[in-house]
């Protein structure tokens, strides 16, 4: 059984995660944390949690692709909510995704940073 | 590199137009100051006009053979209708058979580049041609290495940009926490995300004196003293500073080598690049590890190595390594703070004395950084 109320955030920068995670406790969730794709998909299998949230950006740029790709390929059920934004860290622009590369992206929702706590939490509220 | 330039012949005499084809088809001339070599194409015309339509063309010629006296318009006239936009880069070489100084001039005056009186010798037609080549190749590496220069300059300013613009992304976010109350009205409930605004602001510090330290490095600003300093002397001061940074971790800082090796230098200087190696030695160590300067010596250079028990970088890493915001991103660095500028600020410092910094690694056992200071560079 999946946990309501238990959230996965997947993001190797800890200032994404905890602000984020904050936000969810005050609102009542649950919040779980990984900072890769093998924290990731050892989290899911022991805490089971009912929606994820992830960087598109990771530690190397196709990080996060795969990681949505491998969730939904063994847990097709599973809610992603994809954020995207610039990744200061490598100065890499990723302003804005193009359609093409949507397609590619197996995520259920697909947000632009910076997130408003609002939006997410609607989005939450609707997959769950 | 070689590179080809095309020839544009214009004279209404035959004869003289297969003449320079002929001296420039096979002539390959070796440029030593831009190094590289240089051949020929020609095109040939006849008119004045059609050479003004020849430049107007997609491919502009390089270099315009151009006879003055033409049927039509004269090849002054062709200078002056083409004017220096029309001419681009192109250089024009003016040959006259009625060769007077004031056709010269006045060719000249209209940016001509060169002069040579007919008749020549086939050998006389290559050196000008020569000579032509020369200028225009040497001012288009001038020109690509200066919008390189600019181009650097931008890619940096751009990264910088965001460098400085993450911290504070991070910190407007805890500080919107902290007027939103989301985490209710106990001061302490916000201990965590003050921690990581104090963290992330010192971050951009630290960010900000590394790119001062780096421009006043590149501007040649930094008054420097050469004197007479004791390596070991210098190291003992850099390890005594940075002892409480490797106790935190339980990691042991140990002096080895030469004792009392002296070298011409800046106390400064070489306690910046101790100081650097050192603390990246510390930083990216695993708990309870070690650290070893060790100063060696040998006929052409003094030797600084700084070697560390940690978590050691792949061969690509290492490529990366020393460029500038290029920090090593994976599972092992990703709480280790830096500005990735550290590297950059060490291979200037060691620049100023001709030095070299070379890395020896292995994944998951540890570097070693060495710094060579020849000592005719002292």
């Amino acid at each position: 059984m999946t946990d309501a109320k238990t959230i996965l955030i997947v993001d190797d920068d800890p200032d994404f995660r905890l602000p984020l995670r904050l936000q969810l406790e005050a609102a009542g969730y649950t919040v779980v944390e990984a900072c890769d794709r093998d924290e990731a998909h050892a989290t899911i299998a022991a805490q089971r949690p009912a929606a994820v949230i992830q960087d598109l950006m990771m530690d190397q740029p196709d990080t996060g692709f795969t990681l949505c790709y491998e969730m939904k390929r063994h847990h097709p059920d599973l809610p992603i909510i994809m954020v995207t934004g610039v990744a200061s860290e490598t100065g890499i622009e990723f302003e804005t995704v193009t359609e093409e590369e949507r397609s590619w992206i197996k995520a259920d929702v697909i947000l632009a940073k910076p997130i408003r706590f609002e939006q997410l939490k609607r989005e939450l509220d609707r997959l769950l | 590199m070689d590179h080809q330039l095309t020839v544009l012949i214009v004279d209404d005499e035959e004869g003289m137009r297969l003449g320079a084809q002929r001296a420039l088809r096979n002539f390959t001339c070796q440029l030593d100051d831009a190094e590289c070599s240089v051949s020929f194409t020609t095109q040939m015309v006849d008119s004045g006009e059609a050479a003004i339509e020849a430049c107007q063309g997609e491919t502009r010629p390089d270099i315009i053979l151009l006879d003055h006296k033409l049927p039509g318009i004269t090849g002054i006239e062709v200078l002056e209708q083409l004017g220096s936009e029309g001419l681009g880069d192109s250089l024009v070489i003016m040959i006259s058979a009625y060769a007077n100084i004031e056709t010269a001039v006045r060719a000249t005056r209209q940016g001509a580049y060169d002069f040579i009186p007919k008749p020549f010798t086939p050998a006389e037609l290559r050196y000008v041609v020569q000579k032509a080549a020369g200028r225009l190749v040497l001012s288009r590496q001038a020109r690509a290495l200066a919008a390189e220069n600019r181009r650097v300059r931008f890619e940096f300013i751009r990264v910088l940009g965001h460098e400085l613009k993450a911290p504070l992304g991070v910190v407007e976010s805890y500080l919107d926490l902290i007027r939103n109350r989301t985490l209710g009205e106990d001061l302490p409930a916000y201990d965590e995300i003050v921690g990581r605004s104090l963290t992330r602001l010192q971050g951009m510090r630290k960010l900000i004196l590394d790119l001062l330290d780096m421009t006043k490095l590149e501007s040649g600003q930094r008054e420097r003293s050469l004197e007479d300093i004791d390596l070991s002397a210098v190291a003992r001061s850099t390890a005594e500073a940075m002892e409480p940074q490797a106790a935190e971790r339980g990691i042991s800082l140990t002096i080895a080598g030469a004792e009392h090796l002296h070298m011409q230098a800046d106390p400064a200087e070489i306690e910046m690049i101790l100081n650097n190696l050192v603390s990246n030695a510390i930083k990216y160590n695993r708990d309870q590890g070690s650290v070893t300067i060790t100063i060696g010596e040998d006929a052409e250079a003094i030797t600084l190595a700084v070697s560390d028990t940690g978590i050691g970088m792949t061969e690509d890493e290492r490529e990366r390594l020393f460029g500038e915001f290029v920090r090593i991103r994976n599972a092992a660095t990703k709480d280790i703070l830096g500005t990735g500028l550290g590297l950059s600020i060490l291979k200037r410092l060691v620049q100023l004395y001709h030095g070299s910094v070379t890395v020896d690694s292995t994944p998951g056992e540890g570097s070693t950084f060495t710094v060579r200071l020849p000592r005719s560079g002292e």
